[in-house]
């Protein structure tokens, strides 16, 4: 983790550090610009962990200036006020007081501004002119200003606010070295007048009054230094009169939305299809190099195949990301957000929960990655929270299992096939109780407290690809070494419990009906009997927990069918055999609900950075899924399906 | 410019709650067209008991609906005309009407 460099030297005194390793911090409003600007000041030289104790996103990078000086730059969270209304914000505000526990207050504050649209960020460089933190303001994208005809007098500015004003082009790395240059200065400055970055500096919450003022402040610079564009954009209005129609912007959103879902579901599949064979080709051949035993079954069993379950979420999440960042970068995100924001927030949800949610159908671990296009933290934790109701397409091998076994293929209602009924009411269960345990976690964990929805709509932007494959590479990169690490020892625990101990010599059940997995199960039973499941079905339970389809695979071995997924139709025929109609039918309600995936749980440890929230998860789908199997099988029994 | 409020204007078909004796319309009642300029922001009602008016107000504030700032409504959504999204000066807001009712709007004359 990054604390080793984050943490105030003990052996270096505070002077020294100062001198040979600048700090500075980038503040700006929300689509300001501040990525790109990171990305340029720092290259590919960044790290990305979490603040202690709180589940904001933490990057820092570095500088090396020619003179070998080198200078960290931590980008804060984007906000429009000091007054911090979220986590996030509230690390911006501490990190700039000097305050934020674990963190060297910085040398410098860049203040990012979008050059175009300077009256809210004029009002936070006032904020940080007051804290009285070094401040040097960087006005990004002053080429599309150029372009509008938007004459800014810097020198006038720069007096106005008291800081210097240096204008730059963050995806093109145009006035980056001049920026570097001004805030080295300005750091070199505040050194040669003897003033430490160290210790809080005074800040009190700004009254509304106060508010008003700095506000009529920087208008008073703004009609002072900006002379208005000779040329608007007249591009983002025409293009929100069609993409904010009530009729095209819908259209165009569901499209836009199609697409996505179409490029994470059927997109990834030959990816994810070649990653799995690789996968199983590799476990193969060191199968052969290794006699048969526990090593072998752990290497290939436990550790090949974890590692496999790790990156075969790989595709999934890149071109999921891809969307999400390209969307962002576009400006198209708010107005998604807008569109969906009404449907959304009956629920309780923000607008922008819907890309996490339509994610979901294809995997909840991608969605609940992608939960971070939320600011509120309630509302993020609210759309984790529901996202693994959302039928993953890992449920499908199941439900057709089961579907196809139990449920006659027969058309109902004038040509409708029964099982595609079932299937749509499977799916429809899902988000119906997505809706619903978002209302309730609404009305349970935030006593109804809603937030404002109050947002920006950013002018239309082409988005710059060398910025967006870099951070959605970042986005792959944190969830192999994040994610991906949880994910693996929980597979590697599920195998341990399925494979150990070994089954006695001449056994005559399958082996896993003398390992752990087995004895819980069979410990289980009796809590599962009540929804109608038999000891086989609570021994696959446990297997089924590495992903809901292993289920599949676990069923034929219990029952000692083999063949994995590819036999389903010989295991089907076994299972309709074996299990009553209400059985089956409980076994599809509990896997709509349960939280039947520990890759599930472990992202959302990693994404909350606390157990707290996995465990909440486990327990309400645990539970649900136990009333729900629970009210169908005595269903089904008392209208004799028993 | 006060002027009572023009009998042929628009107006919204719930009760005028929003319409001030002064011909000040809530932003929250306004529909798709209307244009003017802010004349209050943060007078108390009833209505938003989400979050203390006090920190809406400067939620508002912060976002630039400020006294003198120019408004335009250029999008409404498709379920309930909600939220709107409004020019503010030469930005681009979008809002909940629940939030934007605190928002006093002074009609423009021809809006």
């Amino acid at each position: 983790m990054t604390h080793a460099s984050a943490a105030p030297s003990i052996l270096v005194p505070p002077a020294e550090a100062a001198a040979d390793r600048l700090r500075v911090a980038l503040v700006g409003n929300p689509n300001s610009g501040k990525t790109a600007m990171f990305n340029a000041l720092t290259g590919a030289r960044q790290k990305v962990a979490n603040y202690a104790g709180v589940t904001v996103e933490r990057k820092e990078g570095r500088i090396l200036s020619p003179g070998g000086r080198t200078t960290v730059v931590l980008d804060l969270p984007g906000t429009y006020s000091l007054r911090a209304r979220s986590p996030d914000e509230v690390v911006t505000r501490d990190a700039v007081l000097g305050r934020l526990a674990g963190e060297v207050p910085p040398d410098v504050v860049i203040c990012v501004a979008d050059a175009t649209n300077l009256r809210l960020v004029l009002r936070l460089a006032l904020e940080l002119k007051a804290v009285g933190r070094p401040t040097v303001l960087a006005l990004n994208m002053i080429d599309i200003a150029q372009r509008q005809g938007l004459d800014i007098d810097t020198d006038r500015l720069s007096a106005e606010l008291g800081m210097p004003v240096v204008g730059t082009v963050a995806t093109r790395r145009r006035g980056i070295s001049e920026l570097v240059t001004a805030v080295e200065a300005r750091a070199d400055a505040e050194a040669a007048a003897g003033r430490s970055n160290l210790g809080e500096h005074g800040w009190t919450e700004p009254s509304a009054a106060e508010i008003r003022h700095l506000h009529r402040e920087a208008e008073r610079i703004l009609k002072a230094c900006v002379r208005p564009p000779r040329r608007p954009d007249t591009w983002t209005g025409r293009m929100d009169d069609v993409l904010l129609h009530p009729v095209w912007g819908i259209g165009i959103l569901l499209t836009v939305l199609f697409l996505m879902f179409q490029a994470v579901f059927t997109g990834a599949k030959p990816v994810m299809d070649l990653i799995t064979a690789g996968f199983d080709a590799l476990s193969a051949l060191v199968a052969q190099g290794l006699p048969d035993g526990l090593l072998r079954s752990l290497i290939c069993k436990g550790v090949i195949a974890g590692v496999g379950s790790v990156v075969v979420f790989l595709p999934q999440i890149l071109i999921l990301f891809l969307f999400i960042i390209l969307l962002e970068d576009v400006g198209y995100m708010a107005r998604a957000a807008f569109l969906l924001d009404r449907i959304m927030g009956g629920a309780g949800l923000h607008g922008r929960a819907f890309i996490p949610l339509l994610s979901s159908f294809a995997c909840a671990i991608p969605g609940i990655m992608a939960t971070r296009v939320i600011d509120n933290r309630r509302d993020r934790l609210t759309t984790i929270l529901v996202a693994p109701l959302m039928t993953c397409s890992a449920r499908i091998p199941v439900y057709t299992l089961i579907v196809s076994a139990f449920v006659p293929a027969r058309q109902v209602l004038g040509g409708l096939s029964l099982q595609g009924l079932v299937f749509f009411g499977l799916y429809a269960t899902g988000m119906l109780s997505a809706l619903i345990v978002a209302w309730a976690v609404r009305k349970v964990f935030w006593r109804s407290a809603s937030e404002p929805f109050l947002m920006e709509l950013p002018s239309y932007k082409v988005p710059d690809p060398a910025n967006v494959l870099r951070n959605v590479a970042l986005r792959g990169h944190i969830f192999l070494r994040r994610a991906g690490t949880t994910i693996l020892s929980m597979m590697v625990l599920i195998w341990f419990l399925c494979t150990v101990p070994g089954p006695p010599v001449g056994a005559a059940g399958p082996a896993i009906d003398y390992s752990f997995a087995g004895v819980i199960g069979h410990a289980i039973e009796p809590l599962l009997a009540p929804i109608g499941f038999s000891w086989q079905m609570s021994v696959a339970l446990i297997p089924g927990m590495a992903a809901r389809e292993v289920a599949v695979g676990a069923l034929g071995t219990v029952y000692a069918v083999s063949g994995g997924e590819e036999a389903s139709g010989v295991l089907g025929a076994s299972l309709a055999h074996q299990w009553s109609l209400a059985s089956a039918l409980a076994f599809l309600a509990w896997y709509v609900f349960a939280p039947q995936c520990a890759s599930t749980l472990a992202v959302v440890k990693r994404e909350t950075n606390s157990w707290r929230w996995p465990i909440i998860m486990f327990g309400y789908m645990t539970g649900l899924a136990y009333v729900a199997a629970f009210v169908v099988y005595h269903t089904a029994v008392a209208l004799g399906a028993g | 410019m006060k002027s009572s409020p023009d009998p042929s204007l628009p107006l919204p078909s719930d009760p005028p709650i929003g319409v001030a004796v002064d011909g000040l319309v809530s932003l929250a009642d306004g529909r798709r067209g209307l244009r003017g300029t802010i004349a209050t922001v943060g007078a108390p009602t009833l209505e938003n008991a989400t979050l203390q008016s006090d920190e809406l107000e400067r939620r508002l504030l912060e976002m630039g609906f400020v006294e003198g700032a120019r408004v335009e409504i250029l999008h409404e959504g498709f379920i309930g005309r909600d939220p709107i999204c409004v020019r503010l000066d030469d930005m681009r807001v979008a809002l909940r009407r629940r939030e934007a009712r605190n928002v006093m709007v002074r009609r423009d004359a021809n809006s």
